[in-house]
């Protein structure tokens, strides 16, 4: 049957809708995973025995089993228990818990690597335990820790092609609207795919720009 | 819980963790070809060869692996490339992994110390010879728990493929949560099928890096 690009021009703007729907998800499931994975990390390192060890498992779930069974399971399971919520909520959700499972790995170690005197110190001059984190130990550990988050953006914003199939009209979908009109399959995920990668390439410029800063800061 | 639903069901998910197992072997398998090659075009010394190896690791690397995979499945047979759903999958997934595992091969190479390489070709050792006896030998050890990652991640990526209907782990467990409403019983089958073989795995990969190391 051949290629023929001539068709994408007009469902361009479909495609260029989802493009947006993409970047609002991934920035969303970002911020739920960069928040959840320093919660995550607090509980991991802080919580009583009672709260750490049942988190634990949750998080060794987490990590050993795919994304996408994990989006069916809190897509659906949300109807199940009641909350029904649009595909998108459920998608960033998903995304962002997956993701904040990581982070935290990421998170708890740096907050390990932060001189103790820094702790200390806090608490010296009065800080509570709780203030001394918020205020002095997780900022520290956050700057450590943000180049190898971009990392885990970046795998973000290509995992959120996976919200597709719980039916979230952003690129992904978008693009098999269009090959429904058209039936040229080949022609629009190639698009889908240079979009992404246009992104992809956005988002690792930033990332050098951010490490050069933090390099410089030290 | 609805444990006689599991109970009922549970043989179906055996099967497609058998699938699930053969998609991981046969793409790892797959994936570690690429990562070779990919590597030894990354240290290429003709130019040519390098750029194409850092073109394959920028774009498998920099798309997701599930539009790959439908470009493979849905677009193929329109430049003439017709598989069924399996093949894809593997060759999809397979070429998709191969440029992380480039990465990770690469990165154990052009870790090695300099001096080794040039202590070998002052003995005598061709180029080749080098690689082969001075610089393979050592890398292969440094790359084991990193290929290891790689393999972590090839194995949860095979649920992509239920996209494209292989009956595997996650389409099965789809499947069943479509038509019994029990969300949560079915990703618990699942589920602990994935960690029974990421964790088995893992244990493969933690015995092979001890015997690998020196002391």
């Amino acid at each position: 049957m051949g290629l023929d690009f001539t068709v994408v021009p007009e469902h361009l703007d479909v495609i260029l809708l989802g493009c947006l729907w993409t970047i609002f998800i991934a920035v969303a499931a970002a911020l739920v995973s960069f928040f959840g994975g320093i919660i995550f990390a607090v509980i991991a390192l802080y919580a009583p025995w009672i709260i750490r060890q049942p988190f634990r498992l949750i998080e060794w779930v987490f990590m050993g089993t795919p994304l996408l069974l994990q989006l069916f399971l809190i897509y659906f399971g949300l109807v199940q228990i009641g909350i029904d919520l649009p595909a998108f909520v459920a998608g960033i959700i998903g995304l962002g818990l997956h993701f904040a499972v990581y982070n935290s790995e990421l998170i708890q170690t740096a907050i390990l690597s932060v001189d103790k005197g820094q702790m200390e110190a806090a608490r010296t001059v009065g800080l509570s335990r709780g203030q001394a984190l918020r205020k002095v130990v997780i900022p520290q550990a956050v700057r450590d820790v943000i180049p190898p988050i971009g990392n885990n953006m970046i795998a973000l914003l290509k995992d959120s092609a996976l919200v597709s199939v719980i039916g979230v009209s952003e690129l992904t979908l978008s693009a098999q609207r269009a090959i429904g009109a058209t039936y040229r399959p080949f022609e629009f995920y190639l698009v889908a795919a240079a979009f992404y990668y246009v992104i992809n390439l956005c988002m690792e410029w930033v990332q050098r720009r951010i490490e050069r800063r933090i390099a410089i800061s030290r | 819980m609805d444990i006689e639903l599991m109970q009922r069901v549970y043989p179906f998910f055996l099967q497609a963790a058998w699938v699930t197992i053969q998609l991981s072997v046969l793409t790892a398998i797959l994936g570690l070809t690429c990562g070779a090659l990919g590597a030894a075009m990354r240290l290429s010394r003709l130019a040519v060869f390098r750029f194409l190896g850092a073109a394959y690791v920028s774009v498998f690397r920099g798309t997701p692996a599930l539009i790959q995979l439908f470009i493979l499945y849905f677009g193929g047979p329109q430049v003439g490339i017709q598989l069924d759903a399996f093949e894809a999958g593997v060759i999809g997934l397979g070429v998709n992994v191969g440029a992380y595992m480039t990465e990770t091969i690469r990165g154990a190479i052009i870790s090695i110390p300099k001096g080794q390489r040039e202590a070998a070709r002052t003995l005598g050792l061709s180029r080749w010879q080098t690689f082969y006896n001075a610089i393979l030998p050592q890398a292969a050890r440094l790359m084991v728990r990193p290929l290891g990652v790689n393999l972590n991640m090839l194995i949860k990526s095979t649920a992509l493929v239920a996209a494209i209907s292989v009956v595997e782990l996650t389409y099965t467990a789809q499947r069943y949560i479509g038509s019994t409403y029990k969300p949560f019983e079915m990703f618990l089958l699942a589920g602990l099928l994935y960690m029974i073989i990421i964790y088995a795995t893992g244990r493969a990969v933690a015995w092979l890096d001890r015997r690998v190391q020196i002391n």
